[in-house]
C-alpha cells in the first residue's frame, strides 16, 4: 500500500522501519531536513521536507494517490489536521496519534466527526498495559484478545511450577484447564513448539488461557495471583498519570514522586486519591524513605531511559517488588532483555503495533479481518486475532487436514462466547473468531495461514 | 566493507551480463555469423562464475554507502572487461586493451571507437556495441535493483552511486519501484525511436542500433560517417531523440502523472533548452557560409549541438573543419552536458547551475559581506552540503582532466587533439577535434594513453567519486 507517515521521530522512524520491511512504500514528512535525511539512508523511502498540514506538501507527497495516511508528529493539532487535509485531497484512511489527556476522553467523538480509522493515544495505551501486569504481576508480559476473554502471558517457569521435563500435551491434565502453550523461548532461541516438547526450568513461556481461569490455573502453578496492593510510581508524566488513575480505579494504593513542584500540585488536582510526593525520584535514600523494600510494585516511568534501568535495578535489589520499566528511546532491546529489569513496556513499539494493525486491516478489508495483533518474544512471533468469514477456504475443514504454514499454530477459536482449544478434528466456521500465533511475519489475511 | 555481499551482488552482475549476451548471439545466429561462439564464450564466463558467486549467501545483507560505492566501480570495471571478451576472441579487436577501450567507451555511452573501418564488424559485433549503449545508457545496477531484494537502506545506496547528478531523487518511495519507473520511461522512448526511424525507410538493424546509441547517449555509429548518409529525416528524428534523452527523466515522469506545469517548471530543463536554442541559432549564424541553404546549416547545427550537448557523439558533418567559434561553442558545451538523472554525461546542467548561483553569491558577500544568502533551485533552497559537494565534484574534476592530460602529452600529439580527446572520454561524448575528430578514431593513441582514457570513460559516468575511492587505503579495510 501506498502510505504517507508524517512526523519522523522515534515511532515514525519505527512505524516507517516496520511498514517497509511488511512492503508497503512509505513516503516520510518532516520539517527536520536532517532527519529525513537520515531516515533515506536508513530505509527505502522517500522523504519529503515539510509541514505534513500543508496541501502543497501532502500533494508532493502523493496523497491523492495513498492508501493510508500516519500522523505521529509531536502535535495533537497538527496530527489532526493532517489527517483532515489528506482525507480531503484524497481517498485515504487516516490515522493519527492524539496524546493530550486533555483530549482522552474526547478521543471517540474526534474519531467519528473527522472520519478517521483511529485514533492512537500511546501514553494511555502503554498505562494501560503496565495497570495490566499490576493486576496480573506473575506474568511479565499479558497480550489480550476477543475483548479480554482470552489471554496470552507470558511468564518464566521456575524450580515452583514443577514443569520441568514435562512434555506439553500433559500441561492441561495437570492443570485441569485446557491451555495451550503457543510460544516458547529458550536460549535466545523461540519455537512453536508441539505437543512431544519437553518444558525447562527458565523457559519463557507464553501460554493462551481463558481469561476468568487465568488466577485459578496460575494458582496451581504456585504463582501469585491476586493485584499488587500498593504501587510506587517515579515520575508523574502523562503515563504516570494514567497508571494511576486506573490503578486507583482497582483499589491499589499509589505513591507518585515527582521532583516538579507544579506538576505535584497539578497531580494533586487530578487524583485526589493518590499519594503525590516531591522529591528526586532517583535519590536513593528518598526512595527508601518512601517505602521501596515493602512497596508490592515498582514503575519508573521517568523521561530518561537510562534513570529509569538504574532504578528497576536499585528496586530489585532492595525489595521483591513487581517491577515494571518504561523505555522510550533506547535502541538496544538485546541488552535491555539480558538485565533484570522485570517487565519492560516500550511505548514506541506499542503503538507501532497497533498502527500496523490498523494498517493490516486495512490492506484486506474484503477479506477475514484482522482484529489484534501483538508482537510477542521481542518482535519475533507475531500472535493475530481473525474474524473468519465466507471467503475463507479453511473453512469448515477438519483442522488436521488443512495444509498450514510451518511455524504456524492455531490456538484458539471462539464460536459464540464458547473458547475452544482446538484439536484436529476441530474446523473453523463463519463467524469464528480465530487466535493464530506464528514465527512468521506480515499476515494479514486469515486465508494466508495456509501454506 | 562488505565484501560477502559485494562478491554476492558481483556475482549477480555476471548473470545479468550473461543473460544479456543472449540478445547479440542471436543476432549473430540470424545473420548467420561466425562470431556467435565468441558470445558464447563469453557467455559461459559470465554465468560460471556468476553462478558460484551466487551460491554464496551473506549473513550481512546491508549495504553502506561505502559498499555501494565500491560495488559500483567494481562492477562497472567488471562488465568491461566480460564485455570486451566478444571481441577479442572473434578476432576482430585482437589487441585486450583496444577491445576494453572500446567496451568500455560503450557502457559509458561515450562512442569513442578505436576501429578505423566500423562496416568491416559483423552485425553480431556491432549489435553487442550498440546495446553496451543501451545498458550503459539507464545503468546496470539500476537494472538489478528493479529485481534484486535488499535490505534497510542498501538499495538508497547503491543507486546514490550510480546515479548521475548532485541529488538522488526518487520518483517513487521504494528505489525498486523508481528503477522500474526509470526502465519503463528508457523503454518506451527508445521504442518510439525505433518506430519513427523505421518510418523513415532505415532497416531495422539500423534503427535498432542507432536507436541504442541514442538512447545510451552513446554514439557508436554502424557507418564509417556516422549519420551523415542517412535521409534529412532520419537525421531530424535523431536530433530529436538524443535531446529528449538528455533531459533528466523526472520531467518525463511528471507529464506521466499529468503534472505537465511542474514539468516545465524545472529550471534545469529550462536552462538546458535555452542553451540548446542559443548554441544552434549561435553556431548556425556562424556556418552558413559552409552550406547552401540556411535550413541544412540549421539542421548541421542542430544535429552537432544536440549530439554534443547530451554527450552522444553522432555526427552528420565533420565540425572539425567549422570555424573556430562554433568549435569553441561545441567544446563549452562539451563540459556542460546533459541533464541530471538523463543519460547523458558530462558535468551536468543543473551542477552548471549551481556553481553559476554560488559564484554570484560569493559577489553578492563582498558586496555585503553580512549577507545572508541561499541558493535556490526550483524554488527550494540548496542546503550548504549540496553546494560544496558540488564544488568538490569541480575540483576533482579538474584534478582529474589535467592529469589524464598531462599523461596523454606523453604521445607527443598536438595539444587541442590531447585536450578534446579528455574532454571527450572523460564526458562521455566520443568525438572531439583534430586527429580525434568526428571523422577520425582514437586506435593511433599507445595503450597507456588508451588505458588513461579508459579510466576516465569510467571516472566520467560514475562521476568520479566511486572510482577515486578505489584508490584509498581506507576503502579496502574491513573497519
Amino acid at each position: 500500500m501506498e502510505i504517507i507517515l508524517v512526523g519522523c521521530g522515534k515511532v515514525g522512524t519505527a512505524l516507517a522501519a516496520q511498514l517497509t520491511q511488511e512492503g508497503h512504500s512509505v513516503t516520510v514528512i518532516d520539517t527536520n531536513a536532517d532527519k529525513i535525511e537520515r531516515i533515506q539512508e536508513e530505509l527505502d523511502v522517500m522523504g519529503i521536507v515539510g509541514n505534513g498540514a500543508s496541501i502543497n506538501v501532502l500533494e508532493e507527497a502523493g496523497a491523492e494517490r495513498a492508501d493510508v495516511l500516519i500522523a505521529v508528529t509531536g502535535s495533537d493539532e497538527l496530527n489532526l489536521l493532517c489527517c483532515m487535509f489528506a482525507k480531503k485531497a484524497g481517498q485515504c484512511a487516516a490515522i493519527a496519534r492524539v496524546r493530550n489527556p486533555l483530549y482522552s476522553h474526547e478521543l471517540d467523538f474526534m474519531k467519528q466527526q473527522l472520519g478517521l480509522s483511529a485514533i492512537i493515544n500511546p501514553e494511555l495505551a502503554a498505562a494501560q498495559e503496565i495497570a495490566r501486569l499490576l493486576r496480573f504481576p506473575a506474568a511479565s508480559k499479558i497480550d489480550s484478545f476477543a475483548e479480554d476473554r482470552v489471554r496470552l502471558i507470558k511468564f518464566e517457569l521456575s524450580e515452583r511450577q514443577k514443569l520441568d521435563g514435562v512434555p506439553l500435551h500433559e500441561i492441561p491434565g495437570r492443570l485441569g484447564q485446557d491451555v495451550l502453550v503457543c510460544a516458547v523461548e529458550r536460549d535466545g532461541d523461540v519455537v512453536i513448539p508441539a505437543g512431544d516438547f519437553h518444558l525447562k526450568c527458565h523457559d519463557l513461556v507464553t501460554l493462551l488461557i481463558p481469561s476468568e481461569k487465568a488466577a485459578e490455573c496460575f494458582a496451581k502453578l504456585h504463582m501469585p495471583t491476586h493485584a499488587v496492593r500498593s504501587a510506587l510510581v517515579v515520575g508523574g508524566g502523562t503515563i504516570g498519570y494514567y497508571l494511576a488513575k486506573s490503578l486507583i480505579k482497582y483499589g491499589i494504593r499509589v505513591k507518585i514522586v515527582d521532583n516538579d513542584a507544579g506538576r505535584c500540585e497539578d497531580l494533586v488536582e487530578l487524583l485526589p486519591e493518590a499519594t503525590v510526593l516531591h522529591g528526586d525520584g532517583t535519590d536513593r535514600q528518598f526512595l527508601l524513605e518512601v517505602g521501596l523494600p515493602l512497596v508490592e510494585a515498582f514503575v519508573p516511568l521517568t523521561g530518561i531511559d537510562e534513570e529509569n534501568v538504574l532504578l528497576a535495578l536499585h528496586a530489585k535489589k532492595h525489595s521483591a517488588a513487581k517491577l515494571v520499566t518504561k523505555i522510550n528511546r533506547l535502541d538496544f532491546d538485546d541488552i535491555l532483555d539480558s538485565l533484570d529489569l522485570g517487565s519492560v513496556i516500550y511505548p514506541k513499539y506499542l503503538i507501532c503495533d497497533s498502527i500496523v494493525q490498523h494498517v493490516r486491516a486495512l490492506q484486506n478489508r474484503a477479506g477475514n479481518n484482522l482484529k489484534t495483533l501483538y508482537r510477542i518474544l521481542d518482535d519475533r512471533v507475531e500472535a493475530l486475532e481473525f474474524t473468519a468469514n465466507e471467503s475463507l477456504r479453511a473453512l469448515n475443514v477438519p483442522l488436521a487436514e488443512l495444509h498450514l504454514k510451518p511455524n504456524l499454530l492455531i490456538c484458539c477459536i471462539i464460536r459464540d462466547h464458547q473458547i475452544i482449544i482446538p484439536r484436529g478434528t476441530d474446523r473453523i466456521c463463519a463467524g469464528d473468531t480465530v487466535i493464530v500465533v506464528t514465527l512468521e511475519r506480515g499476515l494479514s489475511d486469515l486465508g494466508d495461514i495456509l501454506a | 566493507m562488505n565484501y560477502p555481499m559485494i562478491i554476492f551482488v558481483l556475482g549477480r552482475i555476471l548473470l545479468c551480463v550473461g543473460a544479456l549476451l543472449v540478445l547479440p548471439l542471436l543476432v549473430s545466429a540470424i545473420y548467420t555469423e561466425l562470431s556467435w561462439t565468441a558470445f558464447a564464450i563469453a557467455m559461459a564466463i559470465c554465468i560460471l562464475p556468476g553462478v558460484l558467486m551466487s551460491f554464496f549467501k551473506p549473513k550481512n545483507r546491508i549495504l553502506y554507502l561505502r559498499d555501494g560505492f565500491a560495488i559500483t566501480a567494481l562492477s562497472w570495471i567488471l562488465i568491461s572487461i566480460v564485455g570486451a571478451v566478444p571481441f577479442v576472441i572473434s578476432g576482430y579487436i585482437p589487441n585486450p586493451v583496444d577491445a576494453l577501450f572500446e567496451t568500455v567507451s560503450g557502457f559509458t555511452t561515450t562512442g569513442a571507437s578505436i576501429l578505423s573501418n566500423v562496416e568491416a564488424l559483423p552485425h553480431g559485433l556491432l549489435f553487442w556495441r550498440s546495446f553496451t549503449h543501451w545498458i550503459g545508457g539507464m545503468g546496470v545496477l539500476v537494472f538489478l535493483l528493479s529485481v534484486l531484494r535488499l535490505s534497510g537502506g542498501s538499495h538508497v545506496n547503491l543507486m546514490k552511486a550510480e546515479s548521475p547528478g548532485p541529488q538522488v531523487e526518487k520518483l517513487a518511495p521504494k528505489v525498486q519501484s523508481t528503477a522500474k519507473i526509470l526502465y519503463g520511461i528508457y523503454i518506451i522512448l527508445t521504442v518510439a525511436e525505433i518506430l519513427l526511424l523505421l518510418l523513415g525507410n532505415m532497416p531495422l538493424f539500423d534503427a535498432v542500433t542507432t536507436s541504442f546509441g541514442t538512447a545510451g547517449t552513446g554514439g557508436f555509429g554502424i557507418k564509417n560517417d556516422s549519420m551523415a548518409g542517412y535521409s534529412v529525416y532520419l537525421q531530424n528524428v535523431v536530433t530529436v531523440f538524443m535531446a529528449l534523452f538528455g533531459i533528466n527523466f523526472n520531467f518525463y515522469f511528471f507529464l506521466l502523472l499529468r503534472k505537465v506545469k511542474r514539468a516545465f517548471s524545472m529550471q534545469e530543463v529550462r536552462v538546458y533548452i535555452g542553451i540548446i536554442l542559443a548554441a544552434v541559432a549561435v553556431i548556425a549564424w556562424d556556418i552558413h557560409g559552409l552550406y547552401t541553404t540556411f535550413g541544412e546549416s540549421i539542421r548541421h547545427a542542430a544535429f552537432q549541438v544536440s549530439s554534443i550537448i547530451t554527450t552522444t557523439g553522432f555526427s552528420t558533418t565533420d565540425f572539425d573543419h567549422w570555424p573556430q567559434l562554433s568549435k569553441g561553442i561545441l567544446l563549452l558545451l562539451m563540459f556542460i552536458g546533459a541533464c541530471a538523472g538523463s543519460t547523458g554525461g558530462g558535468l551536468k546542467v543543473s551542477r552548471c547551475i549551481i556553481l553559476f548561483r554560488s559564484a554570484g553569491r560569493e559577489c553578492k558577500r563582498l558586496l555585503h559581506p553580512q549577507r545572508v544568502d541561499k541558493i535556490f533551485v526550483d524554488g527550494k533552497s540548496l542546503s550548504n552540503e549540496t553546494v560544496r559537494s558540488v564544488h568538490a565534484f569541480l575540483v576533482a574534476y579538474v584534478c582529474v582532466f589535467v592529469a589524464s592530460l598531462l599523461l596523454i602529452s606523453l604521445d607527443n600529439f598536438d595539444f587541442s587533439t590531447n585536450f578534446s580527446a579528455v574532454a571527450a572520454t572523460l564526458n562521455n561524448i566520443g568525438p572531439g577535434l583534430e586527429l580525434v575528430g568526428p571523422t577520425q578514431n582514437f586506435g593511433f593513441f599507445s595503450n597507456g594513453a588508451k588505458l588513461v582514457m579508459i579510466f576516465d570513460m569510467l571516472a566520467g559516468r560514475l562521476e568520479l567519486f566511486p572510482l577515486l575511492l578505489l584508490f584509498r587505503r581506507e576503502t579496502w579495510r574491513r573497519f
